[in-house]
């Protein structure tokens, strides 16, 4: 079987089993994405004090993708300042949406290694909202905190 | 062909039917095109593809309203097209054919049409497993007028609840019926003539979502005694943007225009307009010219090889499907309807069906995955969408064959 580069180890991996899956103590702020199209559903709470984001978990329902794309992002931003994760979501999200293919993206040197493993969704664009979804979350969460 | 001699395809007959599609001899990421999603939409066949490039080529004009030749020759074709249809669905008259877009468009005419002379206290009854088209415009005219909109339950099998679907109907409220031939999602083939009986007596209209039971069936509305009928062309082998609602030539006469403009008129002054008789009065505007006359040829082609050879060879292929699917460990196929059309949905344990579809689309393989435009039948279902393989008369046992080999694998892939 062609397996696809799109089904990284790490993205099965995390799929199926997140680190970072549940809710948090004592949560700062709620949000919830829907991509209606697939049913695909993220739940994050997330507590953040001062100095940023302290912990975040998420109860997702969804594909391999989304589910992945949920983990890595709880795991990078944690330990970031609001203005820094939302950042981070930006570029990300840009990093997907480029017109350029997947071996000519420009290169983004603080781009963390596990958020590249998506890179392959540039081929697969009906996908993409797989990855971005918990992305979309996580901006309602910090800018409704 | 002779395939109608003998009632079933031949793998001669077959591999003859198949080459008749060019597109099935494409390749996708490399690997020999498998698909399994014509439910969502039919592969055209050379003599369609041909017949209207041939027609924009030597026969085109606007219709009706030309006085000279190329009008006239391109109104008899698109005219002859209609008359196809009616012989198609067996209508009394070919007056009863109105072409529209597809089968939403035609959903929706009846609703806004013969919904305008439905009146508040009256009630549309609907059921479980309905198309997104089937539903919405019911809605929309419940929010407009006032009716009630009801939902006949299913079985946990995937059949209609025939004791509540006769219960709904009991006080004799409900003004129309409209109900799936055949579901999209589960396959399932409803018992048409019960349900249409069963309206009758509680003294309601019927419609009929034929989107997919056209296309695996012969259908007569006659036989079946309902009042409105809607297919789409593009699932029937056919092309895109032409539809048909075929309705009792009394139910159309009374029912208002669903939308104006030209060609649906007989007189027209600023005070005010004469409308057309039918089926004119329900074709506003230059229609879609080419693609009635594809449609037509795509019936010819139906026909020519006849449905109880593509009955008999979809039914074989579903039997297939239904015996190697559920051996993929963690495979389930989504409901057991007593009669399933050549439709399965299924999912897969610790995969979901949207990577499910795109490792089979790196296999060349094409399914639909999501909730098909049925978001509340997979809540009853209690799912959130299913991966669905759909076969057509040009499938073939191998292509499903090679699908539960590669989900075979991608199950391994996951787990």
């Amino acid at each position: 079987m062609d397996e696809c580069s799109l089904y990284d180890t790490v993205i099965v991996t995390r799929s199926r089993s997140p680190h970072h899956a549940g809710v948090v103590n004592e949560p700062t702020s709620r949000a919830q994405g829907v991509n209606p199209l697939c049913g695909d559903r993220v739940r994050l709470s997330v507590r953040a004090g001062h100095d940023g984001i302290e912990d975040l978990r998420h109860e997702t329902r969804g594909c391999a993708i989304c589910i992945a794309a949920t983990d890595l992002m709880a795991e990078v931003v944690t330990g970031r300042t609001r203005t820094d994760a939302l950042e981070l979501g930006q570029r990300f999200t840009d990093m997907l949406e480029s017109q350029s293919p997947p071996g000519e993206v420009a290169d983004d040197a603080d781009m963390p290694e596990v958020l590249r493993a998506f890179l392959p969704l540039k081929t697969h664009r009906s996908r993409l909202r797989c990855a971005t979804l918990p992305w979309t979350a996580l901006g309602e969460a910090l800018n409704h905190d | 062909m002779s395939a109608s001699d003998t009632d079933v395809l031949s793998q001669a007959d077959l591999s003859h039917l198949r080459a008749q599609f060019p597109i099935l001899s494409q390749t996708v990421h490399g690997k020999p095109l498998v698909f399994l999603d014509s439910a969502a939409s039919a592969q055209k066949p050379d003599v369609v593809i041909d017949g209207m490039a041939e027609m924009m080529r030597t026969q085109y004009a606007n219709i009706h309203r030309g006085l000279h030749w190329m009008s006239e020759r391109s109104t008899e074709a698109y005219e002859a097209a209609r008359t196809r249809v009616a012989e198609f669905l067996g209508a009394a008259a070919r007056e009863e054919i109105v072409f529209t877009r597809n089968s939403t468009e035609a959903i929706n005419l009846v609703a806004y049409s013969y919904g305008s002379l439905l009146r508040p206290g009256q009630a549309v009854l609907i059921s479980e497993m309905e198309h997104h088209a089937n539903l919405v415009p019911w809605q929309m005219l419940r929010d407009r007028i006032g009716i009630e909109l009801r939902v006949a339950p299913i079985t946990d099998d995937g059949d209609l609840d025939l004791d509540a679907y006769g219960a709904l109907l009991a006080d004799g409220k409900v003004g129309l019926v409209a109900i799936t031939h055949m579901s999209n999602v589960l396959g399932t083939v409803t018992p048409a003539e019960r349900l249409v009986a069963m309206a009758h007596e509680a003294g309601a209209r019927i419609l009929l979502d034929g989107s997919q039971a056209v296309v695996h069936r012969r259908v007569n509305v006659q036989d079946l005694k309902a009042d409105f009928y809607t297919f789409t062309g593009h699932k029937l082998y056919g092309p895109t943007g032409i539809g048909v609602l075929w309705a009792r030539r009394e139910l159309l006469d009374a029912m208002p225009p669903f939308m104006g403009g030209g060609d649906m008129i007989s007189s027209v002054t600023f005070e005010k307009s004469v409308w057309a008789p039918v089926p004119a009065k329900f074709e506003a505007g230059t229609p879609a010219i080419v693609e009635a006359v594809g449609l037509g040829i795509a019936i010819d082609w139906v026909e020519s090889i006849g449905f109880d050879a593509i009955g008999a060879h979809e039914a074989a292929l579903t039997k297939h499907a239904l015996r190697v699917l559920p051996e993929v460990p963690g495979l389930s196929v989504v409901g057991k309807p007593r009669e399933r059309g050549g439709v399965v949905s299924f999912t897969m344990d610790d995969v979901h069906p949207h990577d499910i579809a795109t490792l089979l689309d790196r296999n060349g393989i094409a399914v639909r995955a999501g909730h098909h435009c049925a978001e509340p039948l997979m809540r009853r279902l209690g799912l959130t969408a299913t991966a669905r393989a759909s076969f057509a008369a040009y499938t073939t046992e191998h292509e499903i064959d090679v699908l539960a080999e590669t989900l075979r694998r991608i199950r391994q892939f996951f787990v």
